[in-house]
């Protein structure tokens, strides 16, 4: 019998993810995928599934699906309050749904994007070789909405994983969020960014955050031609607010980069959310850390 | 053997900097032809060209193969060409020949008389920019975009012009209309004009 999972309520905005599809830049189409990839592939990996699984990544929480079939599903990313059939249940390991039974994740207090992933990953046809769903671009299977049923694939031949605890962190309160000079910039221009304190603002989805703050200086008048841009370019418009490009991004930009997040800080920048604080600090280069503070 | 200039892009790229589009293109080509592990993507763009890589770049390589393709010059490889029909029926044809002082015909015969390249794409799926336009054509964008610009609708803007891929907002010149479709996702590629193909307009009445 083939399972599936119902979509009672998506929340504010639930879209199927994986890891992107890489490849078609040159053509104009961005990589796309989870927007905070390490929380996407810790859910996967908590259910013994291989890269790229497609899992729902859910914004603010609010979404409520139903098992057609037995399934273990396991959520990672901002910390919701999960319920099974209105009984809490926890993130982070795996929790076996049976047929008919409910999940329900409510509004997390921190973070923004919680991922929700099933043992054999969702079944929707991939576009591009891959189940990602681009907001910009208008790519893959659309937002969920409910009363959506989203098959399951076949579980992968590698027996579940034993985990006693996974260790996720989402930045609670301030960010910092970790940089190194744009492309066409030196250390010394990074300056004015670090010293700014930045608030997230609502203008804040899968392309990008916008934040606000004290203006930066900017070549006003100066006219670059567009250039490729990168998840994690900090970009500076004409306003001289920066902005933050996240996975659904435009693969080029007219903007100047004043700066690029690690690879670390765009899974935290992915987890902003509107009126939280953020602030740059500059990157050791290859330093392995824990999470940043504060 | 210098190569060309390249500027550190975060953890997992690296961009690299030419004088003219041709020499992007030549670039691109030669990476996309590698099919290197060490490329997840390549992005052309103006005057630049950037590598997306899976871990930290290897710059020094990378460009010593881009080096050595600049040395060895173009090759004699014939690039694709396309040939777009257009009914230059466009609802800015008759505003753009008044800014220009010239005939509606002219504007047309220019339009269609152009050798064009795409240079790169962006802005949607498969929008391509292509470089080639007459002088005699170009113009800034418009003062107020267009909340929706048909698929197949060709355009021009600066020195460029394009074929809408898709329905969008936009604000360039609207010349004509296509029924070619310039982005299907059945096909492979789905882009028809993709960086480096040769493109030519080819005026067929209005319905």
């Amino acid at each position: 019998m083939t399972r599936a999972v119902g979509v009672i309520a998506p929340g504010p905005l639930t879209t199927i993810q994986d890891l992107g599809r890489p490849g078609y830049a040159a053509l104009g189409v961005g990589r796309s995928g989870a927007a905070d990839p390490v929380a996407c592939r810790l859910a996967n990996r908590l259910l013994g599934n291989r890269d790229p699984a497609a899992a729902l990544e859910a914004t603010l929480g609010g979404l409520t699906i139903r098992a057609h079939g037995p399934v273990t599903v396991a959520v990672t990313g901002a910390p919701c309050p999960l319920r099974r059939d209105g009984r809490p249940v926890r993130a982070a390991e795996p929790v076996r749904l049976d047929t008919g039974t409910t999940l329900e994740l409510g509004t997390p207090p921190t973070g923004l994007r919680s991922y929700v992933a099933v043992r054999g990953g969702f079944d929707v046809p991939p576009v591009l070789g891959s189940r990602s769903c681009d907001v910009l671009a208008g790519l893959g299977p659309p937002p969920l909405r409910a009363g959506d049923v989203l098959a399951v694939g076949t579980d992968p031949a590698t027996p579940m994983p034993a985990t006693d605890v996974a260790v996720t962190a989402v930045p609670f309160g301030s960010a910092a969020l970790e940089v190194s000079p744009g492309p066409r910039c030196v250390v010394a221009d990074l300056r004015p960014l670090l010293h700014g304190r930045y608030v997230v603002t609502a203008d804040c989805d899968r392309v990008g955050v916008r934040l606000d703050g004290p203006p930066l200086p900017t070549d006003a008048g100066a006219t670059a031609p567009s250039e490729g841009a990168v998840t994690g370019a900090v970009q500076l418009p004409p306003d001289g607010r920066p902005i933050v490009f996240l996975t659904d991004h435009p693969t080029t930009g007219g903007y100047p980069v004043v700066a690029v997040l690690t690879q670390r800080a765009i899974g935290t920048a992915a987890q902003l959310r509107p009126g939280q604080g953020v602030r740059f600090v500059p990157a050791v280069p290859d330093r392995v850390t824990a999470e940043p503070q504060g | 053997m210098t190569g060309p200039t390249a500027h550190p892009y975060g953890e997992r790229a690296v961009l690299f900097d030419f004088a003219e589009s041709a020499a992007v293109l030549t670039a691109y080509d030669v990476l996309r032809r590698a099919g290197r592990a060490d490329v997840v993507d390549l992005v052309p763009a103006e005057r630049s060209l950037l590598v997306l890589t899976p871990g930290r770049p290897r710059v020094e390589e990378l460009r010593a193969v881009l080096a050595a393709a600049g040395a060895a010059g173009d090759e004699d490889r014939p690039s694709p060409l396309v040939e777009i029909p257009v009914r230059y029926d466009g609802p800015d044809l008759d505003e753009v020949a008044a800014t220009l002082g010239r005939s509606r015909e002219d504007v047309i015969a220019t339009h269609a008389g152009g050798a064009y390249v795409s240079a790169f794409c962006g802005f949607a799926p498969g929008f391509a920019y292509l470089t080639g336009i007459s002088a005699d054509l170009q113009l800034p964008r418009r003062a107020s975009p267009r909340v929706r610009v048909e698929s197949g609708s060709v355009a021009v803007a600066g020195h460029y012009t394009a074929v809408y891929p898709t329905a969008s907002p936009g604000g360039w010149h609207l010349l004509g209309r296509t029924d070619a479709s310039v982005w299907d996702l059945d096909r492979d590629p789905p882009a028809v004009l993709t960086p480096g193909t040769r493109v030519r307009f080819v005026p067929v009445e209005p319905r």
